[in-house]
């Protein structure tokens, strides 16, 4: 097998205008993907029987705590890359990830509590999956400040790679150990989530969400790396070829 | 610092042998070896640990102190005390071990013992391994023992105690392990203790969340093998994966 395409993924210049070039190709699909879920999400979708129009939250909320895993999980593997090959480009990803995780963590926490005031009649409930959500926010923040704390960047780069491969261990147990517990303690407000299997029209705008929220994902990373790279590389001689001051 | 450095040297003097290169020798006697070195770094940290005692009160004085903050706070009631026992005793033990992870690798860093290490050519997962029991012996165990005289100032009977200790003493491990990563992540951080916390308890939620509960169970005179298993398995896992993580974040902090 050829493996020249991935040892070109070890060099900044390549890797930068790799993702200059793909940046539209991501960013595009995924606008398109979000503009049309949100209007067959929010107008065409009948409401809910039970939920009314409540329900509707779920079309951000729900890919929200997909990509918040999603992205720890790529930042993960991309940090573990960058510690087995020594590659510079994958600890720059895995930077890039950080803080598009924690946003999307973010997101999906705040739109859980604004659906949670009527669903449950308050907005935080010690539910598992919000439990959980909060403890990969503090992950994600961990990371980021593990790696602002440590001034010397490859030391950065490494340091804070092995956390996010120990994080990644710990985020199954953690997640079990929270459901775990709130078995003993589940309160009898709480109202059962678990649905009966979705009708097409609520489900169809869910997944184009989802796909929307993915495709976005691969945009927001493409720039952030992009930033990244120049930043890294600002020393190099290649940058004034492809930057104009 | 004269009897630390002293003590560097004793340990590795006993360990590099003239003429004999760890590296050479074949598998079986490397493994005595690493073994012995590992042996060598426990007693070391036991000993200088002694010799400043006031350093090994100081998680104790803290879990002591955290827990007369809750009758102040809440209300001196032993009925609602004994409701949050629990949650007390291991949010006490969780902190008063994260207090004392700043000590775990912070002399031996600024004396150079742990470059010493690195350049042994002993397994550093091994001495990480010594370093982190060390400091489980020093922090983990007293803390173990000390639970059930908290437990008992808040209105928990006494046969829920030799529960309480159980719990405490196996959970403390894990929560040596998890720290040991966090401890290392940091070296070379200046003023490291807020984001030692921030890596650190996430990790140990598992740890809380099943030792609180075996704690529960143990007061209401129930079984709590369960919680207590699963405590014991995340001991086992934090044995065999965190030494490694330890010495990898070693390495990298003397790069």
């Amino acid at each position: 097998m050829d493996w020249t395409w991935f040892h070109r993924l070890a060099s900044p210049p390549h890797v930068y205008a790799l993702a200059v070039r793909l940046t539209p190709w991501f960013a595009w699909p995924a606008a398109l993907c979000i503009a049309a879920g949100l209007w067959s999400g929010l107008v065409l979708a009948p409401p809910d029987y039970q939920q009314g129009d409540g329900f509707r939250i779920l079309y951000v909320h729900a890919p929200s705590a997909w990509m918040s895993l999603m992205v720890y999980v790529t930042m993960a593997t991309a940090a573990a890359v960058g510690l087995i090959w020594r590659m510079k480009v994958a600890h720059a990803v895995a930077a890039s990830c950080a803080p598009i995780g924690a946003s999307f963590t973010f997101a999906a926490l705040v739109t859980g509590a604004l659906w949670g005031q009527p669903m449950w009649g308050t907005y935080w409930q010690w539910d598992p999956r919000l439990t959980s959500e909060l403890v990969l926010l503090f992950l994600y923040l961990g990371y980021m400040g593990l790696r602002a704390g440590i001034e010397d960047p490859q030391r950065a780069d490494r340091a804070s790679a092995v956390l996010a491969v120990v994080g990644v261990v710990n985020v199954p147990i953690i997640h079990y150990s929270v459901t775990w517990w709130n078995s003993l303690h589940q309160a009898p407000s709480v109202m059962r989530l678990a649905k009966p299997a979705m009708p097409f029209a609520m489900l169809a705008p869910l997944l184009l969400m989802l796909l929307g929220f993915t495709l976005l994902f691969a945009a927001l990373l493409l720039t952030r790396l992009r930033a990244e790279v120049l930043a890294r590389e600002r020393a190099a001689s290649w940058i004034r070829e492809v930057v104009s001051v | 610092m004269n009897q630390r450095d002293g003590h560097v040297a004793e340990t590795l003097g006993a360990l590099d042998a003239p003429g004999a290169q760890p590296r050479d020798l074949p598998a079986p006697a490397r493994r005595a070896d690493a073994i012995e070195a590992a042996r060598l770094a426990l007693l070391r940290d036991l000993q200088l640990a002694f010799r400043k005692p006031g350093q090994l009160v100081q998680p104790l004085a803290f879990f002591a102190i955290v827990t007369l903050l809750f009758p102040l706070a809440i209300s001196p009631e032993l009925a609602r005390l004994r409701e949050l026992a629990p949650g007390v005793v291991w949010v006490g033990a969780l902190l008063g071990s994260l207090l004392a992870l700043e000590f775990l690798f912070r002399d031996d860093a600024q004396d150079g013992t742990l470059e010493q290490y690195a350049l042994s050519g002993q397994s550093l997962t091994g001495l990480m391994f010594a370093k982190t029991l060390a400091h489980w012996l020093l922090t983990g165990l007293p803390l173990a023992l000390m639970a059930p005289f908290v437990a008992l100032s808040l209105g928990v009977s006494a046969a829920a105690l030799p529960g309480i200790l159980l719990a405490v003493a196996v959970g403390s491990v894990a929560l040596s392990l998890i720290g040991s990563i966090g401890a290392a992540l940091t070296l070379g951080i200046k003023r490291s203790g807020a984001l030692l916390s921030l890596l650190t308890l996430p990790l140990s939620l598992p740890v809380l969340i099943f030792g609180a509960r075996a704690t529960q169970l143990a007061i209401h005179g129930t079984s709590f093998l369960g919680p207590l298993e699963l405590l014991a398995a995340l001991a086992v896992l934090g044995v065999t994966l965190a030494p490694l993580a330890a010495a990898a974040a070693v390495r990298i902090s003397l790069e």
